[in-house]
């Protein structure tokens, strides 16, 4: 599989002005970080996954078909539907992991957001790379909280799980807008604008980027990583 | 304008789909209540039997009792196709927890691509549901039915009736589809008392009457159609073997076009099975209900008899319920299934053996309930494809539409749901919802301190009292345990705590004191006789002085 090159935004740049952006925030323990971003980014993915696209004589295509299945968390009291597809649940636990070790050992106040960002290819001549053009980011802002007591966190479990909820809800609101997504492409234009590198889904193109606020709460320190696209194109 | 009007293929078509998706949206339901996890594969290559591209499966039960209510019409104006979900007791009494409604408005949208944008919006409307179904308050109290309850559903079609939901139920919008015949609506109305009467209550001993009561409403219309346990066996022993769809035969296979959308592709096949419809064992299992139970269930006013119950869990592939019943050591934890009666629960990481594990749970769900289409067989496939000339889906047209949006839209609330929790305090989101306002919050502006009375102030006037405090005697609140988040110990010599507490009520700088002013202005009006006779008593030296300055 090739490896494509994308210009993108510097680090810390806002998205293009015609991108559709959506912020969430939630505040859990620690514990709880990687069962409520995966909740949220799949509950996104869920809305933004195809079946796969096959294309047949006369630019005419088929499209497979997508399982969902329903994920218990561990830490939290709340339930979420994802995709059936393993390659990208491991995707999104991998950027999802890797968010939450950068969070606990950043020495920050415990603040931080993940954001999944959905673009489109668009081909440049050469000498300049292709540039990636984001169509909808959503950013996921998080506040870790320490709680002392058993008690505590039997509470925390609750509320995270009813905050989720709400989340789940905005999302769904969100989708219901019907608002731009991309056209469906041609076959030479599919890669262009959706994942077509996943053996049984696929989502519009995307790619997940975190940050950490240091403790002087500006985001001094960024990271940003194009992690899927790298795991995914090796 | 005639040229806009619903040609009859898409008209057609169109119909199919909102009837597929009214079958499809009970379906998803109803299996959300069922009390157990739901898992459907993926798969890459179309079967050419999944409606919308999602693998939903069909539970001849309830497509059954859809078809039923829905006699043969379509969701329309005044029409709605309801869902009711309901809760059971084991005494009998029940209670309605949710009405979904699939509605049609007038307002039509005759622009849009019915074989196409209608189509996949559908699907996006489904996943939806999928997403929403796990989010109201009914879906915990599904997961732990069995013992003390069962969740049932009910389908109606007509007007909807939310009068059983009680006082203050809330509504959540699934989502729209917009259609060159009505836009179609999806939403929940559910009771919230619930939040109350958690499932923790349900775990508790007897009285369960005492709570039940207070929500047990007669039915303002009697049950025009019977009411159905949302977990049921079906099997050989079951005297009612339902048909399956019969309209299997009638099978979805998408075929898009590239091509600009005047030309899209849809293709409907009849398609000819070789194979006999599937039988109804092919459907889930279903989970245990305790044997007492079974005995009040069959005795209820329930239409639906279910074929005796009390198998014992070594037969089911999936945990479902708490086999050990009511927890009372525990009476607070809320337990999700599977971490009691003894069956594992599917690990969250992924590992390999979980593949495993999770395929085996799904296997009673995963029988394919048609056999394959093959749509190039059918005489009466209606494919009009036109090559795209690749001038589609350039990347130039996307900036045309995109619409602009403020971040943080979800940061502001409605003003009645401002928490505690959107405040910058560590902890806020556990305190008690009742405190709404950031004024009346003691953490956040502390009482003012009181004036402090200045020595001299009581010598002045004398019939003041002399008050000897000079510090602060206000101690309306006391922070017993103030634990500040983030605080490290280990950069000041004092704790952060300690800190706030000692300096919490400083006593006000006395310059800034009105009294000490005035006080002042007085001590100056007085003295000032004094001050003019000494003067006086100068005037020569004074006259003195000025005449050197002239």
């Amino acid at each position: 599989p090739h490896r494509t090159c994308c210009r993108t935004p510097p680090p810390g740049a806002t998205p293009a002005m015609n991108c559709r952006a959506e912020v969430l925030e939630v505040s859990v323990e620690g514990r709880q970080v990687e069962e409520a971003m995966l909740a949220v980014l799949h509950t996104v993915l869920l809305h933004r996954s195809t079946g796969k696209f096959h294309y047949k004589k006369e630019g005419t295509y088929s499209i497979g078909t997508v399982g969902t299945q329903d994920v218990d968390c561990d830490f939290i009291d709340f339930a979420y539907v994802r995709v059936s597809s393993e390659e990208l649940d491991r995707a999104l636990r991998k950027a999802v992991g890797e968010f939450k070790d950068a969070l606990r050992n950043s020495g920050s106040d415990g603040m931080g957001q993940i954001s999944l960002e959905f673009y489109q290819k668009k081909k440049s001549r050469w000498p300049f790379s292709d540039e990636c053009i984001p169509w909808e980011l959503w950013t996921i802002k998080v506040n870790v909280v320490n709680l002392a007591n058993e008690q505590e966190r039997q509470i925390c479990r609750e509320k995270v799980g009813e905050k989720l909820c709400e989340k789940i809800i905005n999302i769904v609101e969100v989708m219901n807008r019907h608002e731009y997504l991309p056209k469906m492409p041609t076959q030479s234009e599919v890669d262009n604008v959706f994942d077509t590198s996943l053996k049984d889904v696929q989502p519009y193109l995307y790619k997940i980027s975190y940050q950490i606020t240091d403790s002087l709460g500006t985001s001094v320190t960024t990271t940003m990583r194009r992690l899927i696209k790298d795991t995914l194109a090796l | 304008a005639m040229d806009t009007d619903l040609s009859s293929q898409d008209r057609k078509d169109l119909d199919k789909f909102i009837k597929f998706f009214a079958l499809k949206t009970v379906q998803v339901i109803v299996q959300a209540r069922l009390g157990e996890k739901i898992c459907t594969r993926s798969s890459s290559s179309p079967t050419g039997s999944d409606w919308f591209n999602l693998a939903i499966k069909d539970i001849p039960e309830v497509t059954h009792e859809a078809k039923k209510a829905l006699a043969g019409q379509l969701p329309a104006v005044g029409r709605s196709m309801c869902v009711e979900i309901s809760l059971k007791t084991s005494e009998g009494d029940s209670m309605e927890l949710e009405i979904w409604c699939l509605e049609m408005n007038e307002k039509c949208d005759k622009e849009i691509k019915v074989s196409y944008t209608v189509y996949n919006r559908l699907s996006l409307l489904l996943k939806s549901l999928l997403a929403i179904t796990r989010v109201t308050p009914a879906y915990r109290l599904s997961r732990k039915q069995g013992h003390e309850y069962v969740i049932l559903y009910r389908i109606y079609f007509g007007e909807v009736q939310l009068s059983g939901l009680g006082e203050g139920f809330q509504t959540v919008r699934v989502g729209t589809v917009g259609t060159p015949v009505g836009t179609i609506t999806l939403s929940c109305a559910y009771r919230i008392n619930l939040a109350f009467m958690s499932t923790r209550q349900f775990e508790r001993t007897p009285p369960i009457m005492g709570i039940i009561i207070d929500h047990f409403v007669d039915r303002p219309y009697p049950s025009s159609s019977p009411m159905h346990p949302c977990n049921y066996r079906a099997g050989e022993d079951n005297g009612a073997v339902y048909p399956s769809v019969e309209d299997s035969q009638e099978v979805c296979t998408t075929s898009f076009s590239t091509s600009p959308p005047s030309q899209c592709v849809f293709t409907v096949t009849k398609a000819h099975f070789q194979t006999p419809p599937p039988v109804v064992t092919d459907t889930l299992k279903v989970p245990v209900m305790g044997l007492a139970f079974s005995h009040q269930l069959s005795s209820s006013r329930l239409s639906y008899q279910p074929a005796a119950l009390g198998v014992g869990s070594a037969d089911m592939g999936f945990p479902v319920l708490f086999a050990g019943g009511l927890n009372a050591a525990h009476p607070h934890q809320l337990i999700g299934p599977g971490k009691e009666g003894g069956v594992p629960p599917i690990p969250s990481q992924p590992a390999h053996g979980t593949q495993a594990d999770q395929e085996r749970m799904c296997t009673p769900l995963d029988g394919v309930h048609y056999s394959a289409a093959t749509p190039s067989s059918s005489e009466d496939t209606e494919t009009v494809s036109n090559s795209s000339e690749g001038k589609c889906g350039s990347p130039h047209d996307l900036l045309e539409t995109i619409f602009i949006r403020k971040v943080g839209a979800f940061v502001n609330k409605p003003i009645n749901q401002v928490t505690m929790a959107n405040l910058d305090i560590p902890f806020a989101m556990f305190a008690p919802k009742n405190v709404e306002l950031e004024d009346n919050d003691p953490m956040v502006n502390p009482p003012d301190s009181p004036e402090t009375e200045s020595p001299l102030q009581g010598s002045l006037h004398s019939e003041g009292s002399s008050g000897s405090s000079t510090g602060n005697t206000h101690d309306d609140f006391v922070m017993i345990d103030f634990k500040p988040a983030f605080s490290k110990d280990d950069i000041l010599p004092m704790d952060l705590g300690t800190f706030y507490r000692e300096f919490q009520n400083p006593p006000q700088l006395s310059s800034l004191s009105i009294d000490i002013g005035a006080q002042s202005m007085a001590e100056d009006l007085d003295s000032l006789p004094e001050k003019l006779a000494v003067h006086e008593k100068n005037v020569k030296e004074f006259d003195a002085f000025v005449e050197t300055l002239q």
